[in-house]
Parts: structure tokens; sequence; C-alpha cells
């Protein structure tokens, strides 16, 4: 709030400098934002007219106020990268920006912007793009309701739509995503706020973290990526409200844990992904009132998973609730919704009676044995799946969740 | 032959059981998409039940019929026709009538929700085609098992234990062994192992069409690379021919030499 602060007033201060207006058209005097660049000085405002401008390589080196009128397309023509700010609170507003080139050894990328103070990117539309938005080194600036599209084919020979970069106080604000490597990508990132993002398309993940912590990302939807969000090496971060959904393929998921440590995760959807979410080595994460509807598994856990807490969960019409290796390590299922429970409640208390043992037979044979996958759906497993629920023998003792609770949970 | 296939056909049609098994498919059919509203999702639920219920019926009607015409078949033995004719003849009336009772049972629901101008066309095609070839070659089986068994008893014992056997025993036996052996590849040794039954075979064609397809990870992808291909598809519904086959063969081959 402070920097926000000191913000307004330094702007109000520039303002009261003998600050002007460039206006940038193809009839008037400057012809180019390139041009009208190196005119401006400090503190300057630049307006880009409607109209298409073929540009390459331009550097921001003092604070200025870029804004598009009517969306005008700032062209790269394949050729090179755009704009470089190396100056603080630059903002950038209401461009088209379109077609940077690709490149094998260097991030080229529409707007990059290198160890600054504050920024603020809004309101663009980036489209066939390498990297879309790039930071790195920032202390504080927010990226808001931009739409950056690509058209990534492979992961070597593609980049990121919005990337960041060892930066920290961030808000990354109801962008629009689609078809790029990774959608967000996060790599030693502090004190962040995702917020009602679309991540979409992707071929990698739609959110990628690594070494990444105190984090949020709430009220995001995350659909029909390679393979939904992974959240990797990171302590702290907080999941709130977001839809996975669509994540559907033989490596994919909803949500990767990978080496995490007292996460929440809380009132997420897991829609129709191969896996819902596949935790390995999670730590003290807490994961209550998310619904889990029409996936693979809902949820895997492999090896090195301590004190994770699933409460008041909804499990509903998955092919398997649940596959687990490994002891029990105080991870607790208990008092869960599961759509396949079918135990009664007498005492209607609204908990059932009897134990749930959301590990099927055949979750636990595929476990050890992957190969056996292939007789999924076939009346023998069903049979086996139907005798071990009666009377179990197999599957672990203590894997159960004590209290199922009978009614769907609104979440 | 084409006299006895038609005179056994006509005589199936008219039978109360053919009804009862197109009514029962055409109301699987409708319920399952005006329940289901998602024509993927009802053809899999299809599958599940056709896998094992085309086989058992198939097995059944097809020991039945032979049993139950056995005297109607010695007075034709009696008359100067080709013992091939008069029992490839049987067995295509019982075969092709069941397979018409399953196609236009399934068919008219279907097409009436607009199978025509959906994606799912090829799944559901495919579903058709697995599902016919099952009824060929457990009818044939059926018959073989009636030709060589007079106890009546015996031969229906016969033919529920085969069906057990391919729908239930052989996966069982088949999971065992991945189990045993887990230490070693299995992928080559699980799809041979699906090769040899055609129930197996008919499930994982129609699996690796749906997207559930998905959930079989590495094991699938070996699956799909084999059965994706279309030397796959062909080599499997050479295979599912082969099951087909075979047994008709033996039918005519068993049916001349035996002595009524």
């Amino acid at each position: 709030m402070k920097r926000i602060l000191f913000f307004f007033i330094f702007i109000q201060l520039s303002l009261l400098l003998p600050a002007k207006t460039i206006i940038v058209c193809s009839s008037c005097e400057v012809k180019t934002v390139k041009n009208a660049v190196s005119l401006a000085k400090h503190g300057d405002t630049l307006l880009i007219k409607k109209g298409v401008y073929y540009e390459n390589e331009i550097t921001i080196d003092k604070t200025l106020t870029i804004i598009g009128e009517g969306f005008p397309i700032i062209d790269a023509n394949s050729k090179s990268k755009l704009f470089t700010v190396i100056a603080d609170s630059v903002i950038i507003k209401g461009l088209h920006i379109k077609n940077i080139a690709l490149s094998y050894t260097e991030d080229l990328s529409a707007i990059r912007i290198k160890k600054q103070k504050y920024f603020v990117v809004e309101d663009n539309i980036l489209e066939n793009i390498f990297f879309g938005i790039y930071i790195e080194g920032c202390k504080g600036g927010i990226i808001r309701n931009n739409k950056v599209t690509a058209e990534a084919v492979e992961e070597f020979n593609s980049g990121n739509a919005i990337h960041l970069w060892h930066s920290k106080n961030i808000k990354i604000l109801n962008n629009h995503v689609e078809g790029a490597r990774d959608g967000i990508y996060l790599e030693f990132i502090d004190s962040t706020l995702v917020q009602g993002n679309t991540s979409t398309k992707n071929i990698r993940y739609g959110l990628h973290f690594m070494f990444s912590n105190d984090n949020e990302y709430r009220d995001n939807t995350f659909e029909t990526n390679g393979a939904g969000v992974a959240v990797m090496f990171s302590k702290r971060i907080l999941m709130y409200g977001n839809t996975f959904t669509k994540n559907w393929g033989t490596a994919s998921y909803g949500l990767l844990l990978k080496e995490i440590y007292d996460a929440e995760i809380h009132n997420n959807t897991f829609q129709e992904n191969t896996i819902g979410i596949n935790a390995d080595g999670s730590n003290r994460v807490n994961i209550s009132n998310n619904n889990f509807i029409q996936n693979g598994w809902a949820v895997k856990v492999l090896g090195g998973c301590y004190e994770n807490i699933y409460i008041n969960n909804n499990f509903l019409n998955n092919t398997f609730d649940l596959s687990y290796r490994g002891s029990l390590n105080g991870n607790s299922f208990n008092g869960n919704h599961w759509s396949t429970y079918s135990g009664y409640d007498l005492d209607k208390d609204g908990i059932g009676d009897i134990p749930y043992r959301p590990v099927k037979l055949f979750s636990y044979i595929v476990n050890m044995t992957p190969e056996a996958i292939v007789l999924l759906r076939s009346l023998f497993v069903d049979l086996i799946d139907f005798s071990e629920r009666v009377s179990p023998v197999f599957t672990p003792n203590n894997l159960l969740d004590e209290r199922p609770l009978m009614r769907v949970i609104d979440n | 032959m084409l006299k006895i296939l038609k005179y056994s056909f006509y005589d199936l049609i008219r039978s109360r059981w053919s009804y009862v098994y197109l009514a029962f498919y055409l109301l699987l059919g409708s319920v399952l998409l005006f329940l289901n509203n998602d024509l993927s999702k009802a053809v899999i639920t299809l599958m599940n039940v056709i896998v094992v219920l085309t086989p058992l019926i198939g097995t059944i009607f097809g020991i039945m019929y032979y049993y139950s015409s056995r005297e109607f078949t010695e007075l034709l033995l009696a008359q100067p026709i080709k013992r091939r004719n008069i029992f490839l003849g049987q067995y295509l009336g019982v075969a092709l009538s069941l397979s018409a009772s399953l196609i236009i049972g399934l068919g008219i629901p279907f097409v009436a929700y607009g199978i025509f101008y959906s994606g799912a066309i090829w799944d559901y095609i495919t579903l058709l085609i697995t599902a016919t070839f099952l009824t060929l070659i457990f009818t044939a089986l059926a018959f073989n098992i009636a030709i060589s068994t007079e106890n009546r008893i015996k031969g229906f014992g016969y033919a529920i234990l085969l069906w057990l056997f391919m729908a239930v025993i052989y996966d069982g036996i088949f999971l065992l062994g991945l189990v045993m052996f887990s230490e070693y590849p299995l992928e080559n040794f699980s799809l041979i192992a699906t090769l040899f039954n055609p129930i197996d075979l008919s499930r994982i064609l129609i699996l690796l069409k749906l997207d559930i397809s998905a959930l079989m990870g590495y094991t699938g992808a070996v699956f799909q690379k084999f059965f994706g291909t279309n030397q796959g598809l062909f080599i499997s519904l050479g295979v599912l021919f082969v099951w087909a086959i075979t047994p008709i063969w033996r039918i005519v081959a068993k049916s001349n030499k035996k002595d009524f």
C-alpha cells in the first residue's frame, strides 16, 4: 500500500513537472513508437492512436506511461522482441502486440521488465508471442486484464505467456492466457497474488510454481492444459476457489504437489482430470471443502507424504477415489463424502456408521502392477472389487474414512 | 443352405425371445441416452454391458437352438441336402438373427438421438462391430459344444463354463500372472494375452477409442501404439475373424463325420 501511495505521489509530482503527452499516429509528427520513446522525457505520456506500427526492440529507459487508444497494433514481424523496460514505474496499457520472434538462445518477449520497483501492465492484447510478459527481479507491480495468446506446438521451442523470475509482491489479476508452454510461470517468487485468471490450452502447465513461498492463488480457472497446475518446492502456498478442469491425457493431472510444505487447499473444484491431485512429497497440507468430480483418480498419493488432512471434500463419480502408496504416515481421510459409499446411518447423524475404504482393490493392484490396468472395466475386476468391499482382505487396514458423510457437502 | 438359413432365421425372428432380446437393447439404449445425455458416456456403459452380455446370450441361444431343433435336424438329414448346408444354415440363422436384434435394438435409439452428427460415431461403430463379432464367435462355440455333446445338461454346463471362463476366469488368471511376474516387463505379454480372449480384445478395442484410455498410462500407450495404428486394428480384427472362422470350420468338419 505504501508503495502504491508512493507511486501515486510520484505520479502527481511528475505531473507538476512540465510533463507532456506525445501523440503517435501515422499522420502525426511522430510516426513510430520507438521515435516517440527517444523524444520523450522522464514522466511523459505516449498516446498511441489506432493503427499498425511495425517496430522492433524498443528500450524504455525512463519513466513513461504508454497508452494505446483503440488497441493500436505493434507488430514485431516475427523478427525480434519488443518492449524492454529498464526504468521504474512504467505503465503499459491498451496495446495490441503481435508476432514476437522465436529464439533458441534468448527469451525474446513482448514486454520485459528488468529489476524495477514498480510497473503496471494492463488491458493489453498479446498475440502470437514467444514469451509474453516477462518480469525479472522486480519488487512490485501489477499485471492485469491482459489477454495473451500463443500458438505453441512443442515444449522446446515455445515460451511462457506470463513469466516471473526472482520477484516479489506482484499481482497477477484477471488475465487470460492461452496456448503457450506454461500459462503463468513463477520461479523464486514471494508474496504474490494470482487471482481470477483463466489459463487454458497451454501445452505444459496452466500455472507453474517453482521455489516460490508465501504465495496465494485463488479463483482461477485452469482448463485443458497439458498437465494442469504444478506447485513444486514451495512453502506456505494458499490455493482457494480455483477450478481445475479437463486436464486430460496419459501424463496429465489437475494439480501436482511436489515437495510442498504447509499449503492450504480449500474450495477448489477438480473436474474431469486424469488425476485430480497428484501428491508427491507434500507435508502438512490441509485439503478441505474441495469437489472432486468425474476424475480418473481423484487423489493419487505417491511417496513421502506426511500429515496431510483431507476433510469435508466431495468425491463424486471418480473412476478411482484414491490411489495410495506406503503406510499412512499421519495422513487422514476422515470426514469426507464419497459417492461410492454404500454404508448406512442408523442414528441419522449424517455420518455413516461403517467406515469407508477409499482404496479399491483394483486401484491397489494397479499401484503394485501398473500393467494390470489393461483389465480396467472387466467383469472380473468388478467382482473382486465388490468382494473386497464386502470383506476387506488385501487393502491396507488403517486407510479408512472413519466418519464418511452421508450427504454431499455444499461447498 | 440359403433355404435352411432362411427357415432358421424366420423361425427365430418369429420367436418371442428375439423380440425380448431386441426390446432389451432398445430399452437399454434409450434409457442410457436419456438418462446420460452424453453419447460418449453412454458408449462406455453400453460397452460394459455388451462385452459381458452378448457372449452369454450368444452361447445360450446357440446351444438352446441346436438342442431344441434336434428332431428337425434329423428330419433334414434324411433329405438329399449336404450336411454342411444344414448346420451352417442353422448356425447362421441363429447368429444373424441375434446380430440383427442387437444392431436394430441399439441402432434405433442412437440414430434417433443423432449419432450421425456426433463425434462418437466411430466409437459407436466399433462397439457394434465388436458386439456382432462376439455374437458370431460365441454362437459358433456353442454350436461346437452342442455337436460334441449328446447329453443336453452336460452341454449346457460346458457352454456356461465356457462363457464364465472367457468373461471372468481368464481375466483372473491373467491378473494373477501379471501380479506374479510384476518384476518383468509385461506390456507384450499383456498384449498377447489380450489377443487370446475375444472378450478382452473387444473391451480393449473399445476402451482405447474412448477418453478413458488416458487412465491407462504407460501400458495404455503401448496398447495405443499397437491398436491405434491401422496395422494393429487390422491384426485385432483379423484375430476376431479367426476366432469366428475356426469354430465355424469345426462345425462343418465335425458335422460331416458325426454319426446321428
